[in-house]
């Protein structure tokens, strides 16, 4: 199966190759070396005219892209790591988000900022967060997160084709990895579900009766699901997984179904925990119940810390499959355990 | 070319405006803030006497005076300030988000001039032939985005003209406070060619702009237009530090002063009148318009 680097490479190609409007701009992304992880190899020397390699310029990067966006072309912005996205925050929510809605819908933005995050490289404190959660929330603007099980191609597609402006989160460890094919190896023994538009939600379950439900997203499905084959074979315990692909706004069904089956939801998630993507996850759920008592949750994340250079403490700091596996069982044997049991 | 007249009425358009939107919030018709364009109403009808009608603009927190002389709908403006339905952009906006046809405005300082500069790119790849004009003051040269602009429209001969309105003071702080260096300087740090002019007379800014954007679409390349000018007005409406006496001081410099001699006590009053009658129907007409309704949010 191709990885995640090369789909996401072919649909940028795919996009500069059918349509004359799309214009890459990023730092250092011309051939021969072809961006700092790869994803826009080869299309400076297919496209020389709307490959545009940048100053290291973030916010105008993103404010150049805004402007060619309301002007009739599809911009696509790389930011070399989701660490320096800050620095394009003004651009991201103060113009790009707003243009729209704030002009009475006379405009429409269709911009794409891709950016990679997370860490576990050994990058250190600057190159290696996960800053999505920042943006989350921030009306007008999507917030999409490709996986190993959708098609990776197709998300950055659906953005490119987009008229209103899409962040698209990339962790950095997807890139080598190769999509998964249902019914084969990890997915031998799951039944996948796929629900939504052009950013689908994924349900990934053993059972129609797990007993826990765990939500994440983009790089931590792979540890969330090796966590899932570990609780199944070690230790008999059945999770199903939601797998989101659009993170903001995004609709909590699909993972309230399941929750609602399970009353169990652990959330995974490699942002720092306080005031997380995880907390509004299980507040939706929360709130749309009405018998709390029905359900119990927990939260997987990174420590309220910056991430360490030192592998030993970003090990103890960010999310790992043994964590999640500990926190399920937890989860999973938390009081109640015999109304889950009763069903 | 507009005529003597034509930039008279312009300038006393915005000026009758500014003077009516501030009264209004004694009435209760406006509330929130505006920032009032009095006193430099010499560089927009200038720069847009100068501009093309096609070409694509982006100003700021202050874009009254701009987007009157690009053409834009008094009445729609102040529907707009009222926030009413009817307003430019149905009163989400406000007096500092407004966009009609190819005018925008966003009351961020820097980052609309990235955004200007990517609009250049787009017009340029496009081959429109239109060049894009971005409204930034004294106050914008503190934030670094509008220097990786500068950097960026250099090196990619963008067709932008930043304009910098040095009206001495950014909010309350005077200009000598804030800015060390030259404006002229920071352009000619980016080989980007800048005309400066001191002046508040309308047929000077008019001559320099021509000069400025003329050169920008030629050569399909950025410039600078540095403009010395003075707001009489606050920064925004009781925000005023200044010495009454200072404010005085550049009474003989109003723009509407400095060209009113080129036209005769008859073409003035005759202006004069049609400028109050309109800016009077304006302001009348968006006061008895209904006010938006929240839509259906997808």
């Amino acid at each position: 199966m191709p990885t995640v680097l090369e789909r996401l490479n072919h649909a940028l190609h795919h996009a500069l190759e059918t349509d004359p409007r799309v214009h890459l701009l990023g730092e250092d992304i011309l051939d021969p070396y072809g961006g700092a992880f790869k994803v826009t190899r080869g299309l400076s020397t297919d496209f020389p005219d709307r490959v545009h390699t940048t100053p290291i310029s973030e916010a105008a990067i993103v404010g150049v892209a805004n402007g060619m966006a309301l002007r009739g072309l599809r911009p696509v912005a790389e930011i070399m790591f989701g660490d320096f996205v800050t620095l394009a925050a003004d651009q991201l929510v103060n113009h790009a988000a707003k243009f729209r809605w704030m002009y009475n819908d006379n405009v429409r933005v269709p911009l794409v900022v891709r950016t990679p995050m997370g860490g576990r490289r050994g990058y250190g404190p600057t190159h290696s967060q996960s800053l999505e959660k920042f943006f989350l929330g921030v009306p007008g603007l999507k917030v999409v997160a490709p996986n190993t099980l959708g098609d990776p191609a197709d998300l950055l597609a659906a953005a490119i084709a987009a008229d209103d402006p899409v962040l698209f989160i990339e962790h950095k460890l997807l890139y080598t990895r190769p999509l998964l094919e249902a019914g084969v190896g990890d997915l031998r023994d799951m039944q996948i579900e796929t629900a939504g538009g052009p950013y689908p939600a994924h349900l990934l379950r053993f059972t129609p009766h797990s007993h826990l439900t765990i939500a994440t997203y983009g790089y931590n499905f792979e540890l969330a699901r090796q966590a899932a084959l570990d609780l199944l074979y070690e230790h008999e315990i059945f999770a199903e997984i939601v797998l989101f692909s659009q993170l903001s706004p995004f609709n909590i069904d699909p993972l309230l179904e399941s929750v609602q089956r399970t009353g169990r939801l652990l959330t995974v998630d490699e942002g720092t925990l306080s005031l997380g993507w995880g907390a509004e996850v299980i507040s939706r759920i929360v709130e749309r119940s009405n018998d709390l008592s029905r359900y119990y949750v927990s939260r997987v994340a990174a420590l309220d810390l910056p991430i360490a250079n030192s592998k030993a403490l970003e090990d103890e700091i960010l999310p790992s499959q043994e964590k999640i596996t500990e926190a399920a069982i937890e989860l999973y044997h938390e009081e109640g355990a015999s109304h889950q049991s009763s069903r | 070319m507009l005529d003597n007249q034509s930039l008279y009425k312009t300038m006393l358009r915005i000026r009758r405006f500014e003077e009516r939107a501030l009264a209004e919030f004694s009435t209760g018709k406006l509330f929130g803030t505006t920032h009032a364009y009095i006193g430099q109403e010499a560089d927009a009808a200038g720069i847009f006497a100068a501009a093309d009608p096609g070409d694509v603009v982006f100003s700021n927190h202050r874009c009254h005076g701009h987007f009157i002389a690009y053409g834009g709908d008094p009445y729609r403006l102040a529907a707009e300030l009222m926030g009413k339905a009817t307003g430019l952009v149905g009163g989400r906006g406000g007096s500092q988000h407004i966009q009609w046809r190819n005018f925008y405005s966003n009351g961020i300082q820097g980052g609309i001039v990235p955004v200007a500069a990517g609009m250049a790119l787009a017009e340029k790849v496009q081959n429109t032939g239109k060049v894009a004009l971005v409204f930034t003051g004294d106050g914008t040269l503190g934030e670094g985005v509008f220097y990786e602009s500068l950097n960026i429209a250099s090196l990619w001969k963008l067709p932008v003209v930043f304009v910098v309105e040095n009206n001495r003071y950014a909010q309350t702080t005077p200009v000598e406070l804030a800015l060390s260096g030259s404006i002229c300087g920071r352009f000619a740090a980016f080989d980007i060619p800048a005309w400066e002019r001191d002046t508040t007379d309308v047929l000077e800014v008019r001559a320099a702009a021509a000069e400025a954007v003329g050169y920008a679409r030629a050569q399909t390349g950025p410039v600078g237009l540095i403009l010395r000018t003075y707001r009489f007005a606050a920064h925004s409406k009781g925000d005023d530090v200044r010495a009454p006496s200072e404010i005085a001081a550049f009474k003989d410099k109003d723009p509407l002063t400095v060209h009113a001699p080129r036209l005769g006590d008859d073409e003035r009053a005759r202006i004069e009148a049609e400028v109050a009658a309109e800016i009077e129907e304006a302001f009348t007409r968006a006061a008895s318009d209904p006010f938006p309704m929240m839509k259906d949010e997808k």
